[in-house]
């Protein structure tokens, strides 16, 4: 009890003040400048780990997603993916609905199509396939998304645990129907109508995947316009925001957040079927490949806005291609190319901090003796 | 029973310009209830968090056990022989009573629970508690919660023990079993201190009184020597005249018709109960009340927000001369009836707009269904939003700055100018005045003023009674959800209203339930 009669407070060294408004240019330079130490920190990292010229690393990242046509395509076909299944979750996380279930909505959705082509394959035009399979798609993803939607509306039970749950069933589900499809019992399902093509979607310019891509441009100007220009949306906003002031206009909370989980789910079917028609023609229970849980970073990372969404999944999937190449090309452990696109991230994303708040260093350490 | 336990010399604290305590003295002896009695935002609840180490006064001194002492912390308070017992429980809702009455606590070698539930045993039976220390607290009712917190402090050996509005949620039955055991501990030696603003409580249980307004020790008082309308007197002070204007109500008509309206909590404390009044057209009718007696309720429970356990709320529409029964209706279900309802709700950024929106965004939450269309119209709100930023002289960079970035004087007028926009025809505005300065205070009684000469029925709930009986035309005064009473604000004295907010007729109710 005696010493703490004269106890001095300290304050910390390093404190952290929260930024006013700031003109757009400066937040930009800021966020270049973070990206930039980003950079070179990786460098520091590559020479550190490897003794290589991080140089050459860089540029064979480069090459991964720019050296040929082929990969440009590529490219830009896992960014379509990615970028449409980021769209898809957005209007679920604006209404701070954490659907972390988006792999799970996106493999059912796959799944149903797979299944049409399967089943009725030999019996409908292609065309007609498409069209059918995209329906059973957008109800899959939709009834996949709409279960927790409902549970959270009506119960309020969870929702992060209740999606994420869905996709281990989803993925057990696939497993089963592989199972009856395949009777060797290898468990792999080869192409599905790989004779006829049934199902499949047309090449465009004898490009196989841009229709993929501009499905999802169309996507992306759709969800712009529905989160931005429609009552719906505003409501999305509304909610998201603050469910006393959604409550207290006389908007009908359950029913917004049902409606906006099974759109989410509806648009993460779609993807489902452009994987299954358009790229795939198969499945297995991995077929997302984590691009469900990526996509979470991708929608928040660009504030939920479309449009800076096509640039930050761009640059999500040059990373990763740019890993995989400094893996195959120079012959580095994997795991490099990882470290070096998980830094990257965390730059990028740390970036919004350096913008929103400000880090001072005390310069004279005040003291300050309660009496 | 003059060993001084606690005692506090020219306490003051301030939060950047505003006084929360001046000059504040006060002393409690060992086997000693002292009430510190005080309206909304006195400074009751800011001297105690000095005392329990939350806060740090700016000048004066706490002196106990005839030391001054330096509380920087709770830990210190508690070595000091302090506890609290907050309005707000802080327990682990996962966890027994007993294991939430150790935590936290570095007692040496293994944890013993058994030894710890005897020792909660002995405690209670000593003080007359009823406690099962192995019930989970998600399991417990809000009185059960309150002994777990009160064993915690004594479990730690407590000397003085602060309670802060302890009564405020608990029936009539609990609150005297609380008494009951808050004597026997007096009895014991300790020394207690007790938040709370109702007057026969005070009377009831305490040896002294200690009166703080406006943050300023205004007196104590032996028990024995006062009586309630001392007691108003120290608490409300003289009246202050404001020169608010008061236009006479032209030919007023009856525009909501409240009967009988009752609402349960779900730990089935009466936060309204037989609540009836009449609100008229061309009129103010000012609500006055401690905070938490049930306001809030009653106004959501007429804008459609909160569901009833009886009575009606009848509206009679001037248009068409109807009457409609607003009861457990939603605000769609209410706006369908043509019933032009504005409320400018108590929480002005978490309910009444959104922070983060811009200011044309908040403009459009009243009408933004408005047409057929799927996408929103913007032309209407943006014009709206610049025109009440031109005629309320809102300080605004612009329209599509967020909300939340504005000050609260502009957060309110942005919030009233919109409720104000839809022409209603009954206005409900809960503390429209609260943490603002006297420019945009001004501002918005003229506001009100405005409606009222339109014929438009205005609830106005204050905490001010300077204001209300300035403002308004009568005043219905609540007290734990009851209405005590309602008065011409023309004739009213502060008094008057300051005797009628503080009294209840719980102990009745007490007598009548048994």
């Amino acid at each position: 009890m005696q010493n703490n009669k004269h106890k001095t407070h300290k304050d910390p060294l390093v404190y952290i003040t929260k930024r006013g408004e700031m003109p757009k240019l400066k937040a930009m330079l800021i966020k270049a400048a973070v990206i930039l130490v980003g950079v070179l920190f990786c460098a520091l990292v590559t020479v550190l780990l490897t003794s290589e010229n991080p140089l050459k690393v860089f540029k064979a990242m480069f090459d991964g997603s720019f050296g040929t046509p082929r990969k440009i395509w590529n490219l830009l076909q896992a960014s379509a993916i990615l970028l449409g299944i980021s769209l898809a979750v957005t209007p679920a996380f604006k209404m701070r609905f954490w659907n972390t279930g988006a792999e799970g909505q996106v493999l059912v959705g796959m799944l149903a199509s797979i299944t049409c082509m399967f089943y009725i394959g030999d019996s409908v035009p292609s065309w007609l396939l498409i069209v059918i399979s995209f329906f059973a798609s957008v109800i899959a993803g939709s009834v996949w998304a709409g279960i927790p939607g409902f549970f959270k509306a009506i119960w309020n039970t969870n929702e992060t645990l209740f999606t994420l749950m869905m996709n281990y069933v989803a993925a057990q589900l696939v497993s089963l129907l592989i199972m009856f499809w395949v009777p060797s019992g290898s468990m792999v399902l080869g192409l599905v109508n790989s004779e006829g093509k049934n199902g499949w979607f047309p090449s465009i310019l004898g490009q196989k995947y841009l229709l993929n891509i501009l499905i999802v441009a169309l996507l992306t100007v759709v969800v712009h316009i529905y989160l931005k220009k429609s009552k719906q949306g505003y409501e999305i906003a509304v909610v998201g925001e603050s469910e006393n002031t959604a409550r207290y206009i006389g908007i009908n909370v359950k029913n917004v957040i049902i409606r906006t989980v099974i759109i989410s789910g509806a648009l993460c079917g779609v993807m489902g079927w452009i994987l299954a028609c358009g790229t795939d023609h198969s499945i297995t229970s991995n077929a997302v490949g984590g691009n469900g849980f990526t996509a979470i970073m991708v929608s928040w990372m660009s504030k939920f806005n479309p449009i800076t969404m096509i640039f930050s999944s761009i640059l999500v999937c040059f990373l990763q291609k740019g890993a995989g190449e400094i893996a195959s090309n120079l012959g580095l452990n994997s795991s490099v190319g990882e470290v070096l696109t998980g830094i990257m991230i965390l730059f990028i994303v740390s970036s919004e901090f350096f913008v929103n708040y400000q880090i001072h260093f005390r310069k004279n350490e005040r003291k300050e003796t309660a009496k | 029973m003059s060993n001084v336990a606690i005692e506090l010399r020219g306490i003051t604290k301030r939060f950047g310009n505003v006084v929360a305590n001046k000059d504040v003295n006060l002393t409690v002896c060992s086997g000693e209830i002292l009430s510190l009695l005080g309206e909304n935002g006195s400074g009751k609840t800011t001297l105690m968090n000095m005392i329990s180490g939350i806060y740090h006064p700016d000048e004066g001194q706490i002196i106990i056990g005839g030391e001054a002492v330096s509380i920087n912390s709770p830990h210190d308070a508690f070595n000091y022989k302090i506890g609290m017992i907050h309005q707000h429980f802080k327990l682990v809702d996962l966890f027994t009573a007993a294991e939430n009455i150790i935590l936290g606590l570095d007692e040496k070698g293994k944890f013993d629970i058994k030894a710890v539930s005897g020792k909660v045993s002995e405690i209670s039976s000593k003080y007359g508690f009823e406690i099962d220390p192995a019930k989970k607290i998600y399991e417990m009712s809000v009185s059960e919660k309150q002994t777990v917190e009160i064993i915690k402090v004594l479990y730690r050996g407590a000397d003085i023990l602060i309670l802060d509005e302890p009564t405020a949620v608990l029936t009539p039955q609990e609150t005297r079993k609380l008494f009951d055991i808050l004597r026997r501990m007096r009895d014991d030696g300790k020394a207690i201190i007790i938040i709370t603003h109702k007057l026969h409580e005070v009377l009831d249980l305490s040896d002294k009184v200690a009166v703080l307004r406006h943050g300023e020790y205004v007196g104590t008082i032996a028990t024995k020597d006062a009586d309630e309308n001392i007691l108003t007197e120290m608490m409300v002070g003289k009246k202050v005249e404001l020169n608010i204007d008061r236009p006479e109500p032209v030919d007023p008509q009856d525009r909501l018709v409240v009967e009988h309206i009752d609402c349960m909590s779900r730990e089935g404390v009466k936060l309204l109960d037989d609540v009836s009044f009449v609100a008229r057209s061309g009129e103010i009718l000012g609500i006055a009340g401690i905070a938490g007696s049930g306001q809030r309720e009653l106004l959501e429970a007429i804008a459609g927000l909160q569901k009833l356990d009886g009575g009606s709320i009848i509206y009679h529409n001037p248009k068409n001369g109807k009457a409609e029964n607003l009861r457990d209706k939603t605000p769609m279900e209410i706006r369908e009836l043509g019933v032009r309802l504005s409320f400018v709700p108590e929480d002005r950024l978490g309910m009444g707009l959104v922070g983060n929106m811009s200011v044309v965004d908040n403009m459009m939450l009243r009408s933004y269904r408005r047409g057929h269309s799927v996408f929103v119209e913007r032309h209407g709100p943006e014009e709206l939003a610049h025109k009440i930023i031109k005629d309320l002289e809102v300080a605004t960079p612009d329209a599509d700055i967020p909300v939340r970035r504005l000050s609260g004087g502009n957060v309110q007028k942005i919030l009233l100018g919109r409720e104000i926009s839809s022409s209603p025809t009954l206005l409900m505005a809960a503390y429209p005045v609260r943490g603002l300065d006297i420019n945009s205070s001004y501002l918005i009684y003229d506001l009100l003023n405005d409606q009222k000469k339109k014929g438009v029925a205005v609830i106005f709930v204050g905490e001010d009674l300077d204001v209300l009986l300035d403002l308004c035309d009568r005043i219905l005064v609540i007290g734990s959800g009851r209405i005590t009473g309602v008065l011409d604000a023309r004739t009213a004295t502060k008094n008057e209203v300051g005797y009628l907010m503080t009294k209840t007729d719980r102990e009745e109710d007490a007598e009548n339930a048994e």
